[in-house]
Parts: C-alpha cells; structure tokens; sequence
C-alpha cells in the first residue's frame, strides 16, 4: 500500500492523510543519521546543523502563506495548533474579552476547545452554515460584539472540502478589531493563502495533509499587530515560549520541505486534481440518478467529492467497495455510526448523510485509478438498489415520505 | 574534518539503524490510523505493536500507554492531567516539570542532589488535599538516581499520586511503574536512540488522566490529534533493543573507565555526585577555575561535543538550577562540564576525549589561570 501503487486497493482517502511524499522522505532520512542533533544544544556543531535545518524548514512553511519566518512556531499537528491557537488566545485575553466565534462546521478539536471554554466561562457562538457549506458573512457581522475576542473559521473543511470566503472574513475581523484564526489543515498546500493579504491573525498547519510525516504540524502567529497568546505546554521555553519541547529536526525538515514542494507545485497540481475530480463527479452523475453533492462544487477543494447515494444502505455500500479506501465521514469518528455533523448542519436528511460517501483525491491519483473507483461505486450502488424494495417503489413513482410505516 | 566524537548523549541520542529503518518504512505507507479502511488498519496495526513494546518497557497493560509528542508534553498531561490540585515536584527536575505548574510546591534536595524524603514527608502532612508527587527517575545533568520506589510509598502513605519523568532513566537502568512502584511515568524516544518528536505518558491500570489537547478521540480520548505513526514505529523498535540490552552494564564500565583517567589526569576535578547512584552513562565534571563555556567552545574545537547543562533554549548562560539546588559552590558550578555516553560511544572515544580536556586543562593554566585547587 504504497503512495505508488496505483492498482487495488485504491486510496482515496486524501483527506483523512496525504502519503508523505517520496521527496520528503529523502530530505528527512539523513537527519535521522549523520546529520541528527538536538536543535537547542548550543555547545558543538551537531546542534547548530539541526538548528539551521529547522529554521530552513521554517522559512519554507511561511514562504507558502506569506509569512515572516519568525511567525511561524511548530507543534506536533494541527490539532494541537488549533488548541493552543484558540484556548491560548482566549486565556491571554480573558481579563478583556470572553466571547468566541466559530462555525458548526469546524473540526472535531476546534468545537472541543470551544466548548472546554464554555465550561469555563466565556461565551462561544457557533455559527450555522448554508445548505452549501459556507457561513454567512452578514451573520459574522451582526455576532461580532465588543466582548468577542477571537473568530475561528476553518479554510476548508475536512469532510465536504468547501472552502469558506477567507479574506472577507479576515477584513471584516480586522475592520472590527477582533482576531481571526483559520484551521487550514485542508487547504494549505492546496490553494494560495497568504496570511496578510487575508489578514489572517493565526492559523494552523497540519504536516501530514501537505504529503509531509505526521507527528509535526506549525501554528501561524502574527507578530505586527502582535498576537499574544498562554502557551499549552510549558517547560524549557522553545519557540519563543509558545510552545515547550525539543524540536524534532527530521520532522520539521519534513514539513518543510512538503511545504516548498507544494509552493512550487500547487498551481498545476491544483488543475490536475480539479480535472480528476470533474471526471469523477461526471462519471457517477453520468451513470446514476438520485445521487446527491454536499457542499458547494465551486468553492471547494480541488481533490475533495462528498456525494449521498439515495436508496442505498450506507454499510452495505462501503462493504461492496472494500477495494477502495474512502472515508463515510471524518477519519477521526468514522468507526462510529453518527451521521456526520457536518452532513447534518448543512441539512442533509439523515438517511442521506449515512450514506454519503467522501471521496479525497491527491498528487498520486491516476485518471485509471478514478475510472476504476467510478466503476466500482456506480456498479455497487446499481447492485444494491437491484435488491432495494424502496428503490423499487421509488421507481414507480411512490412518494415514500407519504407512507406511513407500520410498526413491528 | 571527521565528525566531532558526540559526548552529549543526553541532549540527544543519535537514531540506532533499526530505529531509522522502522521510521522509514512507516513514512513509506499511506493511511490514518483512525481511518477505518484497510490502510487505516494497517498502521494502527503498527502503532498498537510499538504500544505492546513501551508497555512492556515501562510495566504497565498497553492500555496504559498514551502517545504524545514527546516528554515535556507527557510530563505537561501528568501534572495537569491527573486531576490533582496540589503538586509536589523536586527542587532538581527538568524545567518540563517545573514549569508545567506555577504552583508546584518543591521539594528540596542534598548535596548530592538526592531529594529529601523527610522534607517529602513532612510536606504532604501538612495539608489534606489529595496531592500529585512528581520526581524525576534519574537528572538530566547529573546522572543522579533519585530514591523513587520510597518515594512513591511515601506519596502513597500520604494518599498521593505519584509520577516520575523517566526520560533520563529509560534504556539505561531498569525502569517501570511495578519497580517503582508509581502511578505515571514519562518516556520520550529521542533520548533512547529513538526518533524525536514522539514520547508518552504511561499510567497504571484504574489511574484517571484526562486530555489537555482536546478534539478527536485519538488514544482512548486521553490525547487528541493524529499519532505520529513513524515516530511510534520507531520508538518501537528502540524499546525493543531497549528490553534486549536491560542486563547489560557496558556504559557503566566506560564511564567508570573515563573518570579513573579524569581523576589521574587531574587531581582537582570533581565529579559531581560522585557519591549517589548515578545513572551509568552520564558524568559531570567540574574543574574548578575554567569556566564552562570555555570547556566545552574549546572541547568543540578540537571535535568533542558536550554540554554544560540541559539543551533546552539554552544561549541563554545561566547557572544550572540542579548544581544551585545542590548547594555548590559557584566555583564549581561555573566550571562543570557534562559527558553523556551512548551507543555510539567507544572506549577511544573516551581516551580521546581526556587527552584533549586535559590538553585544555594544561594550555589554561600556562596561560596563567589558575587551576590548581586553592591551598
């Protein structure tokens, strides 16, 4: 199951986590031999050389959004960057401010820190989204008071990859005086950001979302106007005292380096992978009726489909495409059978939701590997409405929400 | 210029191969281990393998075993995590402890940097608010073994829970929550010969300790985010080199070796905590009248690399607070050096090394300072 192999099974999971990409992988592996040290030691030279190579990696990753290296500090990934971004804002400022914004849509670790700051007082609105995905810029406005003092919208998000209108969010934040925070796990690496045409305050990075190793992520922190923030971990200082402990030097050459392949590339991998997934969208819509896409088609991720199949069993479905590594919801929560919340806010009706599919396709999809996967989904779902009395009825024009079921 | 001989084994330890090569493979697969597809479950596969073998490392059920970023993020779950408003930490911990709480009460120690167990004791009577006792299995600078299984029994006694930051001892001494008898306890890899970038918190069975960084439900809801899958494969691998080589006491023997060649080369310097357990690998010299910074720019030089204190965010000169703790002189505080030994290490190494600190010691003192101890 290599990043390479392009025959079965086929992964087109890519939002879940990208294969680190060979080239990263090349610049990593001597730090891990002749070129390992602690990037702290001050003392000798195998230090100084692990130090050099971070603060390297480290102009790479604010290369991409237009940062100031020294507003860049690393984490083990972004959920820790979204923690220490919102709950380390929000405690800086407590005295002043205690209210939050987001948006129901948000990953998993941004509502948790929203919530554990609930439970300590401040207040956090969630904004609701749009049947397509994206808030609603008037709505920011209007919840935007004296008391707020940080907003938190995600780029793009992770299960239907819509991409929220960033820069209209980063100036309505900056007219009114308030912090914007952008998890950009998604979207870094995948479309242009640039944190101060944007007028991004903060934002977080994943490594292993960009085709970099895991274990490694960076938060950005704007150093004018200067964002303070209370660190999460404590101990030893590094990182200008945001964030405590050594700095692992092969992962941050890691990150780096996925992040300089991705400036570079980015452009044109962005138009493959839209072609790629225009192919598969049409491939299935050609095939199939009744299949459903969440989110809206233009404002996305280039690799991401989210698609509902009506009258089809949402289990029975991922176990006839065994073949194919997709993900019928976040990775973090997929094991569990909740419809997804992300589904739900945008108003997709629960069955629906359970059969939803997210399809994530990356710099190492093949046109084959998207006709096979369309093939695959196309037949199964065929296969399985076959044997679906409710398709069956659908089919002769029964209107199934104007049955009433009999219970047994 | 050949590669400087590394002396600082503390700081970091260089990756054993098959440390490296356990980190390469797992870079090369693809898949989230929380995902539920068959890439998914293929490197959770790997993870839960690594978490068998740290569990066994550390005496605990794999159950037990959180995966963090490493140890100054495991020591920061163990001190905020376990629910424990009153905390209790030794005056000689990494400043990953001390700094995790800005209310820790400390705990003093000896001149030989052995932490006072009446103090200890008399401590935790006087309050009634169930508390966290927290110290280190073995410093950092020093080496020094630090009496933690009585510890422990005393914290116990006391209704206290007790956690020791086992970043120094792991790999080097037996180490364990059943031999220590503790509550917690915290690895990090990089010190091992392991990647960097990947530690853990290890609790004991019934031992509640709740999340710090909050989202997914990664590591039983203990730590969220997604695992550093190469870097607990390699860890991996190094806990399992780790348990083969637990007997063995190679490292004692060249440290033991260095020393006896210190002492005779100089009869001035003073091995600091020289008289307490000390781990096999570290000694920390002290040669009274040449500063630090001039032992180790110099020793850098002519190709050693040591250190004179934690790495940490260094640059900054300040005198360790583990030798101010011990109550040394600053003489001898100003003037320490620390060698920490590892597998890479061999006896040349070793007389290589005494030749050129001596060669230092003796072009110091024709330049007219001082290095004779005073009358």
């Amino acid at each position: 199951m290599t990043a390479n192999n392009s025959k079965s099974p086929i992964y087109l999971d890519y939002q879940a986590t990208t294969p680190t990409d060979p080239r990263v992988i090349d610049a990593m592996l001597p730090f891990f031999n002749e070129k390992f040290g602690n990037p702290h030691s001050r003392s000798h030279a195998y230090g100084w050389r692990a130090e050099e190579a971070v603060e390297i990696a480290r102009a790479q990753i604010a290369s991409l959004i237009g940062a100031n290296p020294k507003e860049v500090i690393f984490t083990s990934g972004a959920t820790e960057s979204n923690n220490l971004a919102i709950k380390g804002v929000a405690h800086f400022y407590k005295d002043k401010k205690n209210h939050i914004i987001t948006c129901v849509t948000e990953h998993k670790c941004v509502l948790d820190s929203c919530r554990h700051l609930e439970q300590e007082g401040f207040e956090v609105t969630y904004l609701p989204v749009q049947e397509n995905g994206l808030i609603d810029l008037e709505k920011l406005k209007a919840a935007i008071t004296d008391q707020t003092a940080i907003v938190s919208i995600m780029a793009a998000n992770n299960e239907i990859g819509v991409i929220q209108p960033v820069k209209e969010i980063g100036a309505i934040c900056r007219e009114k005086g308030v912090y914007f925070h952008t998890d950009a796990a998604q979207a870094v690496g995948k479309i242009p950001l640039d944190v101060n045409d944007m007028n991004i305050d903060l934002m977080s990075i994943s490594g292993h979302k960009v085709y970099g190793p895991m274990g490694i992520g960076a938060l950005y922190v704007r150093r004018k106007p200067r964002v303070r923030l209370v660190a999460l971990i404590n101990g030893g200082g590094q990182e200008r005292g945001m964030r405590s402990g050594t700095l692992p030097t092969p992962l941050c050459v890691g990150i780096g380096m996925a992040c300089a392949l991705a400036e570079k590339e980015m452009g044109a991998e962005a138009e493959r992978l839209r072609m790629l997934r225009d192919r598969f969208y049409k491939g299935i819509m050609d095939r199939l009726p009744e299949v459903y896409l969440n989110g809206d088609l233009d404002k996305r991720l280039p690799g991401n489909l989210n698609l509902s199949f009506a009258y089809v069993e949402g289990e029975g479905l991922m176990m006839g495409i065994k073949d194919l590594a997709v993900s019928s919801g976040s990775a973090c929560t997929s094991a569990s059978l909740e419809p997804s919340y992300v589904l739900r806010a945008l108003g997709v009706e629960e069955e629906l939701a359970h059969t939803s599919l997210r399809i994530g396709l990356g710099r190492f999809t093949t046109e084959e590997e998207v006709d096979i996967a369309v093939d695959k989904i196309a037949s199964e779902v065929e296969r399985l409405r076959q044997m679906s009395p409710l398709w069956e009825m659908a089919q002769e024009g029964i209107d199934l929400k104007s049955i009433e079921w009999a219970n047994h | 210029m050949k590669p400087a001989i590394y002396l600082d084994h503390n700081a970091t330890s260089p990756v054993r191969p098959e440390a490296a090569d356990a980190v390469a493979a797992a870079l090369m697969l693809t898949g989230n281990p929380s995902s539920a597809h068959g890439f998914g479950r293929q490197v959770r596969k790997l993870m839960e393998d690594a978490r068998e073998k740290v569990a066994a490392l550390a005496e605990a059920s794999a159950g037990g075993v959180i995966f963090t970023s490493g140890g100054t993020e495991a020591n920061d779950l163990a001190l905020n995590g376990a629910g424990r408003r009153r905390v209790l930490v030794s005056a000689v911990e990494h400043p990953a402890v001390l700094d995790a709480r800005a209310d820790a009460e400390i705990i003093p120690v000896d001149g030989n940097g052995v932490v006072d167990l009446q103090a200890l004791d008399d401590m935790l009577a006087a309050s009634e608010e169930p508390a966290l006792v927290s110290i280190m299995a073995a410093n950092n600078e020093t080496g020094v073994i630090q009496p933690v299984a009585i510890a422990a029994d005393i914290a116990h006694a006391r209704g206290a829970l007790f956690h020791t930051d086992a970043v120094q001892a792991a790999g080097k001494i037996p180490i364990g929550l059943k031999t220590f008898g503790a509550d917690m306890l915290t690895l990090t890899a990089h010190k091992m010969g392991g990647p960097m970038g990947v530690g853990a918190l290890v609790h004991a069975d019934g031992v509640s300790v709740g999340p710090r960084v909050l989202g997914g439900g990664q590591e039983r809801r203990r730590r969220a985010g997604t695992e550093n899958v190469s870097g607990i494969a390699g860890f991996g691998a190094v806990v399992e080199t780790a348990l083969q080589n637990r007997h063995s006491n190679d490292m004692a023997i060249l440290r033991d070796g260095l020393e006896v060649r210190v002492k005779q080369a100089a009869p001035e310097a003073v091995i600091i905590g020289e008289n307490a357990d000390r781990l096999p690998n570290t000694s920390c010299i002290a040669l009274p009248g040449v500063s630090s910074q001039t032992q180790v720019m110099t020793l850098d030089l002519v190709g050693f690399a040591v250190s004179s204190g934690s790495a940490c965010s260094s640059g900054k000169v300040s005198p360790s607070h583990v030798l101010k703790a011990m109550a040394l002189s600053d003489d001898l505080a100003s003037s320490f050096i620390r060698i920490s030994l590892g597998w890479t290490n061999t006896q040349e190494d070793l007389e290589l090394f005494v030749e050129a600190w001596n060669g230092l010691r003796v072009e110091t003192a024709a330049n007219g300072i001082s290095v004779a101890p005073a009358a």
